[in-house]
């Protein structure tokens, strides 16, 4: 997810109004209790007991924000990063995400968004307890520094931000507040330890599936195998029967059976006899949805680019490439199941969820509780991935149904095959490219024209309402080479079962699509992988600096003996990056020893954390390219667990060599963009090694697995 | 009542002898840094050691551990002070951290028997811990690092 959206607030929460809350940067108050505490905004509480808490607003998934947004505030509240404690902040209008428009943490933008919003929050109480100091001296406020999270007046007297907190607190909101420039950054851009590491070595951090309540019971939850099924009849005698037996609740999700532990709670689910209808999708399966997709494909898309005429360049043309292209259904997969506790009583509920939506979790819980958002209270907790899976809030009725009906805390947890059966997939794809030279072997059209189903459509309707989805045309309608005639379109073909947003989005399809193509227009003009791009990169500087890089790191005309080496350049969430795979064949299968990234992500924050996003999205992108695939077959998932749905391990892994280049550009994002490369980069090399040219995923599909 | 040893600490607990060992440590025990990932060893989140072997935990019946010492990741170090949680906050590993008690126990085992580790022996030992998001370079990187932090004692 990358444009900037405004969404509905029927959207955001799901179909509820609420009174449209203060924004972020409310005015500075003394909070009621006997501690005063200054909490100039939505972020930032600093106690008389010079305690500074940051509530984290975006959910911490690995990518790295409950460290890298608290040093946005720690950079201008003029404080070490080790001073400031992080807690996870409620569902709230003030913590709304304005690049996507709802409280959401994903479209890798959580510290794009946060870049000059936090560093103001962290300037405007620093400048508050500076005054409040200065008052005190009565000195200037302007000749105070605070240093080392101390304020010091001009005779060297010092005062800590816990003994001015009630003053400064009573002091006007400031107007205008100041931000450091980048030459002054003492923490920006200088790699810092994460915050949450020492928590994730010992076993304390608290993911969902590890909440515990007073007088909690368990669930296990029987769903459709069907997708998009229903409970006709069931029968719970032996259910009833088993040990620790407390109640069967039929729930909107499927049939819902709670015990005294977990394990009791999946034994009884296992004993109940569901006479399901399998609905709609009954007799749905891959090639029903591959024909479904190509007949999509005869019409007209909406247009995400139209530069020239690239219709009537192609025409015209005397050499015209074409090629198509089909990507599969993906899991997302996080190693944490879905999960989600909920406490329900007559007139208000508690959740304990790992989510990347807290509005819309809350607005989800209230509708099955009956209750107003209002009366729900939404806590975060860590996520034990997220990859966009977390966008979807499906796991949290049947908890809240469950507990209302059992009038006690409720922890439902999904078995790993109820969430690899019962995700909402990367969506499968269908594409049409074609390219066109003229008589002096200049590329001059570029026609991409996509199909597949819409997740914007089903998530945020108003959106798809308005325009064409932009989460279906990333990697695309951006374009980056110099082409006079281009046109991206993107057909909307729903297939019948869910779709959602999965690391990266449309990047990972269109990306696979654009840059194995432009390979092929290459072989087609007789150039090399690198030199064809750069000769139409000219006036992309960004991309430019990170090809240039990745061609002279990896010595790509120069491959080792037995290697062969494959290329792909891409923009997306702001950031330039170019990736070349190292591979080899050997025995039919295709071994990747090596990738190299080269990342432009403008000003990095936490630069370990870059390179960590940089690993762990290629390693992402591996699973999918190598043996990501969901089937289905009369609706049903066919991949249960990891012995069906294959991802990257220890000894599938390569070596990854990431550049991240030193830039002052605003950030851009890094949680996702790699994932997209991958794919193209190892098929270019794969075509380098073999001439074969590989134009559907997985490569299980075509080589050894 | 059936009787354990895990952690150093004698412990009851009255459980159905079928019960894995997992759920035995996360509900009854409430040492929840043990995790859940696919119920079929295939995932080595649930990775502790039982006898100072790992074993996937999912897999294991309460019935079947017996007098044997049970440790989780709460048992590793009172502070994490062993190699390989020094090692993992140097490399700074973690990313959503789920699946790194399980790559930690693996890897506690591996340097135990094996105090220099080659490629090959971190392949071989690791190769039952998935990581979604990917932290293989850095568990590589810090498992060498724990055996040599170990190894100067």
């Amino acid at each position: 997810m990358s444009a900037n959206l405004t969404l509905t607030r029927r959207e955001v929460l799901g179909g509820l109004t609420i009174a449209l809350a203060l924004p972020g940067c409310k005015q500075s108050r003394i909070s009621s209790g006997k501690a005063s505490t200054l909490e100039p905004n939505a972020w930032l509480r600093i106690g008389s007991d010079d305690s500074i808490t940051f509530f984290c607003d975006r959910a911490e998934m690995g990518q790295g924000v409950y460290t890298s947004l608290p040093m946005l505030v720690a950079e201008e509240l003029g404080v070490g990063l080790e001073r400031i404690k992080v807690e996870f902040a409620p569902p709230g209008d003030q913590y709304i995400n304005t690049q996507i428009g709802g409280q959401i943490t994903g479209g890798s933008t959580s510290v794009r968004e946060a870049w000059e919003k936090l560093r103001r929050a962290g300037a405007t109480a620093r400048l508050l307890l500076v005054r409040a100091a200065a008052q005190e001296w009565g000195v200037d406020a302007r000749t105070c520094k605070v240093v080392d999270g101390v304020i010091v007046s001009p005779q060297l007297k010092k005062l800590k931000f816990g003994e001015v907190v009630e003053a400064a607190a009573k002091l006007p909101f400031p107007q205008k507040v100041g931000l450091k420039p980048a030459s002054e950054f003492t923490l920006i851009g200088k790699a810092q330890k994460r915050k949450d590491t020492p928590a994730k070595v010992d076993g304390s951090a608290i993911y969902g599936i590890d909440v515990k309540l007073k007088d909690m019971v368990y669930a296990a939850l029987a769903q459709p195998p069907a997708l998009g099924g229903a409970v006709k009849t069931f029968d719970d005698e032996k259910a009833r029967a088993m040990p620790g037996f407390i109640a069967t609740v039929l729930t909107s999700s499927g049939v819902v059976v709670v015990a005294d532990s977990w394990w009791r709670a999946r034994k009884a689910r296992d004993q109940l006899k569901i006479d399901w209808d399998d609905g709609p999708n009954a007799t749905l399966n891959d090639a029903k949805i591959a024909q479904v997709l190509r007949k999509g494909a005869e019409a007209e898309g909406r247009v995400a680019r139209n530069d020239g005429d690239a219709a009537a360049a192609i025409k015209s043309a005397p050499r015209v490439v074409r090629a198509d292209y089909e990507l599969p259904l993906l899991a997302h997969a996080t190693l944490e199941p879905q999960n989600c506790t909920a406490d329900v009583r007559a007139d208000s509920a508690e959740i304990y969820v790992p989510t990347q939506v807290q509005q819309i979790a809350q607005a989800a819980a209230a509708k099955a509780a009956g209750l107003d958002p209002k009366q729900v209270k939404v806590h975060t907790t860590f996520l034990g991935g997220g990859f966009g899976r977390r966008l979807e809030v499906d796991f949290i009725p049947a908890a809240v149904e469950a507990s209302k009906v059992v009038k006690k805390p409720v922890k439902l947890i999904w078995t790993r095959e109820d969430d690899m059966t019962h995700d909402a997939y990367r969506p499968p794809a269908f594409d049409q490219a074609t390219g066109a030279f003229d008589a002096k072997g200049n590329l001059i059209a570029w026609n991409l024209h996509l199909t597949g189903p819409s997740i914007t459509a089903r998530m945020f309707p108003s959106v798809t309402e308005k325009m064409v989805d932009p989460f279906a045309v990333e990697a695309a309608a951006n374009y980056p080479y110099d082409v006079p005639n281009v046109h991206v379109d993107f057909r909307q073909q729903e297939i019948g079962i869910n779709v959602g947003y999965w690391r990266s989005v449309s990047h990972a399809l269109n990306c696979f699509v654009a840059e194995s193509f432009m390979d092929e227009l290459a072989v087609s003009a007789k150039k090399g992988s690198y030199e064809f791009r750069k000769a139409l990169l000219q006036k992309q500087p960004r991309f430019l600096r990170v090809l240039d890089l990745a061609f002279k790191e990896s010595h790509f005309n120069t491959p080792l003996k037995g290697h062969y080496h494959g290329l792909a350049v891409m923009e997306g969430y702001g950031t330039y990056m170019a990736q070349v795979a190292d591979i080899s064949l050997k025995d039919g299968k295709v071994k990747v020893h090596r990738i190299y990234c080269v990342a432009d992500c403008g000003q990095q924050v936490n630069p370990d954390t870059v390179v960590a996003q940089i690993e762990s999205s290629i390693v992402f992108g591996l699973s999918a390219l190598m043996w990501g695939e969901i089937n289905i077959h009369n609706g049903r998932v066919q991949q249960t667990n990891f012995d069906s749905y294959r991802v990257a391990r220890m000894n599938d892994t390569p070596r990854i060599d990431p550049y991240v280049i030193d830039s002052t550009e605003a950030p851009g994002g890094i949680g996702e963009p790699a994932t997209a490369l991958v794919a193209p980069a190892v098929c270019n090399a794969i075509y380098a090694a073999t001439g074969r040219r590989i134009r559907s995923l997985p490569l299980s599909r075509h080589f050894q697995a | 009542m059936t009787k354990l040893n895990v952690n150093g600490n004698a412990v009851e607990v009255d459980v159905d002898p079928e019960t894995p060992l997992l759920w035995v440590l996360r509900d009854s025990l409430g040492l929840t840094g043990t995790k859940f990932g696919c119920g079929m060893a295939l995932c080595g989140a649930c990775t502790v050691h039982l006898d100072g072997e790992p074993v996937r935990s999912c897999q294991v019946p309460v019935s079947a551990v017996g007098d044997k010492p049970v440790t989780t990741i709460e048992g590793l170090s009172k502070d994490r002070s062993h190699p390989v949680q020094q090692a993992w906050i140097e490399h700074d590993v973690p990313q959503c951290g789920y699946c790194q008690s399980g790559q930690i126990m693996s890897a506690s085992a591996l340097i135990a028997s094996k105090p220099r580790p080659t490629d090959a022996d971190i392949d071989a030992a690791m190769a039952g811990n998935i990581c979604r998001c990917g932290t293989y370079q850095r568990i590589r990187a810090a498992i060498r690092r724990a055996a040599e932090i170990k190894l100067r004692g």
